[in-house]
């Protein structure tokens, strides 16, 4: 099992979570975070005084799956967050011990698989 | 008295005394109603000019919250340039005298008797600087009506272009014909406050607008079908509809221009009434579409029902106002959900000011009682009370010109600012939002800015020497 969490732009996260819901991945978490790389900052001017602000906005997309499933999901997020100009983010793919579902207690790569009626609303 | 009154005018103004100024004065002083007709104009006008308020909310409300800032900065651009020219040339156009375009009472200057330049408002004796601050608050509400359909996509300097054509040409040459005097009133059409000449030219203007402009990014899937785009505070729109509500009772009775036979308190009533039955038949209407009563569809109504009174407020009965405000709550329901379709209206206006001013403006064709049409000496009874169709056709006529020449005319400017400076912001800008990107701040900058990044550039920690411990009562 692998997590994948990449670092995104905002209007790529909803393309990305389309195609990956009719692939079959409808699990995964955003979060609204603010970070820097080598897209620079903007300058806000609040009534003629200036405040440089480093710290973009970006959306970071997590997702755990099967380790054969790993490709699929970042050649997902490159297609779609690829703009070509600084600032589209980063993908990192992490290793993950185990995993257990909360209502069940399953544990191990069944507790990925998406549930049968989310897999049967996107065909 | 007042005949009098007028012939010493007449001949002080012609020989242009300083001496007979001051006699004039002196005249008017005598004349309560001077004064009591000038303070009730101010009090209403002032009243209207709060309504650029309740506008300003209702569009923040309903914007995202990288959107809210500029429509501060947009409704203080547009105010100011509408005052400025209606004062220079709009007033001239839209009440002085002449039967297609006003001609007279530039920059207020040298007008003379204001009763022959002004004609259409000389039956009231409020003074003209109280008539012209009055007319200017309406130029600019209908010039605020037009940015509704706009928000969140068009470039800051389009405003000031097409507020400039608006207040100097569009507005005043519309609004003359409809109530100012012109051919249309002249031919029977009726209009209180302004159904047709401020919300109807208002939403065209809006309607030409946005055909120019298109919709926000994201509005539309790529098959086509639209989504919702919440706006951020309906505390806020809610704050503003409550607002333009307060300033409707300036609008509208104060159209009366009269503040000493107290008339002006029948159309409050008439004005309430209405609004009310439009934001309980807009939550009904709502209601059975979706079960739920939905917020910003009670406020959509109350707008479209104030907006469809105010043609009839001075002409129907309070019993006709209930009417005339369910329909308008009605059709406004209807009307967003269908122009949503294909249309990104972010606030309703097509259909709040649109499509409830035609049908406001149409009502007076059907609800006009005669005893009010013979008193304000335009038009005659509506169709409910003579069975006579006339009305109404002079109703729809007046539409459809104003219709067709607010629409040309703005078709046209707008294909000018799109060909030449541009209409739309880039994609990038607009999905990093027109406060940051037109104005160089947010609205709402702690949302923006990691609150890490506003402090510790003065060296970071708060005590460069660790406090003395001190015993407190609780260790005690």
């Amino acid at each position: 099992m692998k997590m994948v969490a990449a670092y995104i732009r905002h209007e790529a996260f909803e393309p990305i979570r389309t195609e990956l819901l009719t692939l079959g991945f409808p699990s995964l978490t955003i979060s609204e975070v603010k970070g820097s790389g080598r897209q620079k900052g903007i300058t806000e001017r609040y009534r003629g005084a200036e405040l440089t602000n480093y710290l973009r906005p970006k959306i970071k997309l997590e997702c755990v799956v099967a380790d054969a499933d790993v490709q699929t999901i970042v050649d997902t997020i490159l297609k779609h967050g690829r703009t070509g100009a600084v600032g589209d983010g980063k993908v990192f793919v992490i290793p993950v011990e185990q995993s257990y579902r909360v209502r069940t207690g399953e544990s191990g790569e069944e507790v990925l698989q998406a549930h049968p009626d989310a897999a049967a609303a996107t065909s | 008295m007042d005949k009098q009154r007028g012939r010493i005018f007449a001949t002080l103004t012609t020989t242009r005394a300083a001496g007979g100024r001051r006699l004039l004065g002196m005249l008017a002083a005598l004349d309560p109603s001077v004064g009591i007709d000038t303070i009730w104009v101010i009090v209403a006008g002032v009243l209207v000019m709060f309504m650029q308020a309740g506008f300003a909310f209702l569009e923040i409300g309903f914007s995202r919250q990288k959107n809210a800032g500029t429509v501060i900065a947009k409704i203080l651009t547009n105010f100011s340039i509408s005052a400025i020219s209606y004062w220079a040339v709009g007033f001239a156009f839209a009440f002085g005298a002449g039967k297609l375009i006003g001609h007279k009472g530039f920059f207020l200057h040298d007008y003379g008797d204001p009763d022959k330049t002004f004609p259409i408002m000389g039956f009231s004796h409020a003074t003209i600087t109280a008539k012209f601050f009055f007319q200017f608050v309406f130029a600019a509400v209908s010039l605020a009506i037009v940015w509704g359909t706009t928000l969140e996509r068009i470039k800051f300097g389009v405003y000031v272009i097409y507020a400039i054509v608006f207040s100097c040409v569009i507005y005043p040459i519309g609004s003359h014909w409809v109530f100012g005097g012109g051919w249309l009133q002249q031919h029977g059409m009726q209009d209180f406050a302004g159904s047709t000449a401020v919300h109807l030219i208002g939403a065209v203007g809006a309607f030409a607008a946005l055909l120019h402009l298109g919709p926000r990014r994201g509005k539309y899937t790529v098959e086509g079908q639209p989504r919702a785009i919440p706006g951020h505070n309906m505390p806020l729109f809610g704050l503003g509809v409550l607002i333009l509500w307060l300033g409707w009772f300036g609008f509208n009775p104060g159209s009366t221009l009269i503040g000493t036979d107290g008339r002006f308190a029948d159309v409050v009533v008439v004005t309430n009434l209405a609004a009310a039955a439009g934001v309980l038949a807009a939550l009904g209407t709502m209601w059975l579409k979706t079960k739920t009563f939905d917020i910003g569809m009670a406020g959509n109504g109350a707008i479209a029902a104030l907006v469809a009174i105010t043609a009839g407020s001075g002409y129907v009965a309070p019993w006709a106002a209930i009417v005339i405000g369910a329909v308008a709550g009605v059709i406004v329901v209807v009307g967003v959900l269908a122009i949503d379709k294909k249309l990104d209206d972010p606030v309703g206006a097509l259909s709040a000011h649109g499509l409830a001013g035609i049908w406001g403006t149409l009502a007076c064709g059907l609800f006009t009682s005669p005893r009010l049409a013979t008193l304000n000496g335009v038009g005659k009874g509506g169709l409910v009370y003579n069975g006579d169709f006339t009305q109404l056709g002079h109703q729809a006529l007046g539409v459809v010109v104003v219709f067709a020449f607010v629409f040309s005319l703005s078709w046209l400017t707008f294909w000018v600012i799109k060909h030449t400076y541009g209409m739309r912001v880039t994609p990038e800008e607009e999905d990093n939002g027109l406060d940051i990107s037109e104005h160089g701040m947010y609205g709402y900058p702690e949302q923006f800015i990691p609150a890490p990044e506003l402090v510790g550039y003065g060296g970071g920690a708060y005590r460069t020497v660790p406090p003395a411990p001190i015993a407190s009562t609780s260790e005690v």
